[in-house]
């Protein structure tokens, strides 16, 4: 049984297949093409994906509840896209290079980046949380789309270089019907990019349906750009990790870009500041929850023979230590100094900014004075 | 020295960006085979190969997309926009993304992009090929804006532009491509003036007339014509518009006390509109007369037979310098 593609507005009605290695239930489905591309995941390299996945739903609820406690502005989170997020992150090397959205906290964790340094952005202390070059991951990108034309020029000079490395875009279903995203399209298949497009078909763009952004599924559009599209079950973990696989070896051999769709689910709101229940209802969310990405994993592993209660406990352990030290962490983040805010702006000596700076330190200055201070200021003693 | 036309000094320094540093690909649409629709990188393909000078697909927000990812690899993106008119399809790309990155990445990464636009009208062309889009990228925070006027100029600045760190949205004047100068092509960047600085093309006494691009030519000729009424002109040449060298303005309206500017684009809110509040708040007390601008009408490009009354002119621009001499001029008994 697959999800359909039904939507809140009937548009898409007609069940469409999906690669799925792993049932709902946690049964193992054969598959000629793609059970060649995990033939190395191992027990023991499921349950680590399995780790992976429940610490980023852990850190992931954690961030929600900095959120509702005041420590952040705001927090979108990934719950119930951790398969999608942690299938295709493990399938890349180390100097591929990831060009992701806001939501990518699970790619960010893959790449090594520190939990509190994803956070430290929505806290609203730094503009970026980490250095793009120490974990080959670009700023995330805020501008719906923007990013898969910066991936696929990442590759295109790649692909220039001779380098047997590839770049990853990833996206969401709105996205898709942005033009950055069609451009970027056509780009990777013109010049044959090394570029895996990763599209996180979550169902919800904010409160828009899948089926306002495509009345097919997203990727049969692929062929139209000439390149493979691979439709995949999103919250199964080894599906995704063999397609994103397929899609990076295709990018290495210089065959050009690969479209995945990976068939997923946003359980939790858009961002802290959306209310999904105006827009969609309980019933979908608890159709969504019996495909959660977790439990199925948990399923396989117990009809192994793991323990899989026992990996549960400990996993579960290590992930209340991570939130505990993001907690820790976050909340004692300092406010940066006033006038990093000229900061980086120009990479080079900017004579206008210069001034600028010059002036507003001069003004806050006047603060440092002796009962000059913000809290004895009155209506023109400043001036 | 050699004699170039302004195109040809264009050309000339992008072969020797390319030559100098393997990391710069040039970047637009039909710049490859054709070499571009006003030829200026005419011969660079063939001389550099497809993967340094790059035919893309027509796609503004694809090619900027793209030369921001280029970047991130280390690449410098020098990228043609085939007219100012085209530019906004990849606005979002250059303003969002362009101008923002180093600052959101903390400074750790660098958009040396280099965005040459063609601009400006007086060519008789169609709608959406004569604009003047620089005061909408003057005013984004994060990228730098020249405008060359002259072959010399064109030869080294578009080198300078290349080298910068910061990502440099580059206006050539259109209709002075074929224009020519002497221009030194042994001439070494360091040895150049900077990019952000202005040049003084005309010393005068009375007033200070400041413009960039096209119109150098136009401020020129008017000086000469004023001098034949015994009025004496400073002509500045902005050449970088964000940031302004307020320091060679400033030092000029000091002098002379007056300051008339005039550019090609719309009054509000551009060039001039920033030039003379700057100016008045800098050089208030030595101001004669208030500043005057003497631009384009805030209006859509007109049709190729009304844009000479568009256009500032030399007669447009002589009643402006009239105007801040207090003699009489088109204005004269009206209201401000």
């Amino acid at each position: 049984m697959t999800p359909s593609d039904r939507d809140a507005t009937g548009l898409l009605t007609r069940p469409e297949p999906f690669v799925q290695l792993v049932t709902p239930t946690g049964e193992r489905r054969a598959n000629a093409e793609f059970d060649p591309w995990i033939a190395d995941i191992d027990l023991a390299a499921i349950g680590r994906l399995y780790r992976d996945m429940s610490i980023v739903r852990r850190i992931d609820s954690e961030a929600t509840a900095l959120q509702r406690q005041g420590e952040l502005g705001l927090w979108p989170p990934l719950a119930g896209q951790e398969a999608a997020q942690i299938g295709s992150a493990r399938a890349l090397r180390d100097d591929d290079f990831v060009f992701s959205s806001y939501r990518e906290h699970a790619v960010a964790w893959c790449r090594g980046v520190q939990p509190a340094e994803m956070l430290s952005v929505w806290r609203g202390t730094a503009a970026s949380g980490w250095n793009p070059f120490e974990h080959n991951m670009a700023v995330p990108q805020i501008i719906i789309g923007a990013q898969s034309l910066h991936a696929t020029g990442y590759a295109m000079g790649l692909a220039w270089e001779g380098s047997d490395a590839a770049s990853i875009s990833y996206f969401g279903d709105g996205a898709t019907s942005e033009g950055d995203v069609n451009e970027a399209l056509v780009f990777a298949a013109s010049f044959d990019a090394p570029v895996v497009f990763f599209c996180q078909n979550n169902q919800w763009a904010i409160s828009e349906p899948v089926g306002l952004q495509s009345k097919q599924p997203l990727a049969r559009r692929a062929d139209g750009f000439g390149m493979p599209g691979i439709r995949v079950d999103g919250n199964d973990v080894l599906a995704v990790l063999a397609a994103t696989r397929i899609a990076l070896d295709r990018a290495r051999r210089g065959d050009g870009p690969t479209f995945i769709e990976a068939v997923t689910y946003r359980l939790g709101p858009h961002t802290t500041a959306d209310d999904p229940k105006r827009y969609r209802t309980d019933d979908e969310i608890a159709e969504w929850r019996e495909r959660d990405p977790l439990t199925r994993v948990l399923a396989l592993l117990e009809a192994s023979g793991v323990d899989s209660a026992g990996l549960e406990r400990e996993v579960t352990a290590d992930a209340d230590l991570a939130a505990a030290e993001l907690r820790a962490s976050i909340t004692t983040l300092a406010d940066p100094e006033p006038l990093t805010v000229f900061d980086h702006v120009y990479a080079e000596p900017n004579t206008h900014l210069a001034r600028q700076r010059d002036h507003y330190t001069r003004y806050l200055a006047m603060f440092d004075e002796p009962g000059a201070g913000a809290s004895d200021r009155t209506e023109g003693t400043t001036r | 020295m050699t004699t170039l036309t302004l195109a040809k000094a264009l050309n000339a320094g992008l072969r020797r960006a390319l030559a100098d540093d393997d990391r710069v690909v040039l970047m637009g649409e039909d710049i490859g085979t054709l070499g571009g629709v006003f030829r200026v990188t005419d011969g660079l393909k063939a001389e550099f190969g497809a993967h340094r000078v790059v035919d893309t697909p027509l796609s503004e927000a694809g090619i900027v997309g793209t030369a921001v990812g280029l970047a991130y690899r280390g690449f410098r993106p020098v990228i043609e926009i085939q007219f100012d008119g085209f530019i906004y399809p990849g606005f979002d790309q250059i303003v969002a993304q362009v101008a923002k990155l180093h600052y959101r990445s903390r400074g750790n990464v660098r958009m040396p992009i280099t965005i040459r636009v063609p601009f400006g009208g007086g060519i008789g062309a169609a709608e959406h090929h004569s604009e003047s889009p620089e005061a909408y990228f003057a005013h984004t925070a994060g990228l730098r804006v020249v405008a060359c006027s002259n072959p010399a100029d064109a030869y080294m600045m578009v080198r300078q532009a290349i080298a910068s760190d910061d990502p440099v949205l580059f206006f050539e004047p259109k209709r002075r491509y074929h224009v020519k100068g002497e221009v030194d092509e042994s001439a070494s960047l360091a040895d150049a003036p900077p990019m952000g600085v202005a040049t003084t093309v005309a010393t005068g006494r009375d007033v200070t007339l400041v413009t960039y691009g096209a119109l150098v030519q136009t401020a020129r000729d008017a000086a000469l014509a004023a001098a034949e009424d015994g009025i004496s002109i400073e002509v500045i040449d902005l050449r970088s518009l964000a940031p302004v060298d307020y320091a060679t303005v400033a030092a000029s309206v000091r002098r002379t006390g007056r300051l008339v500017i005039t550019h090609e684009a719309g009054q509000q809110g551009g060039v001039g509109a920033e030039l003379a509040a700057s100016i008045t708040e800098r050089c208030f007390e030595y101001l004669e007369a208030a500043p005057v601008r003497v631009t384009g009408h805030d209006i859509p490009y007109p049709p190729a037979k009304l844009e000479r009354h568009h256009l500032p002119d030399l007669d447009r621009i002589l009643d402006g310098v009239d105007r801040v001499m207090g003699r009489p001029n088109s204005l004269s008994g009206v209201e401000a």
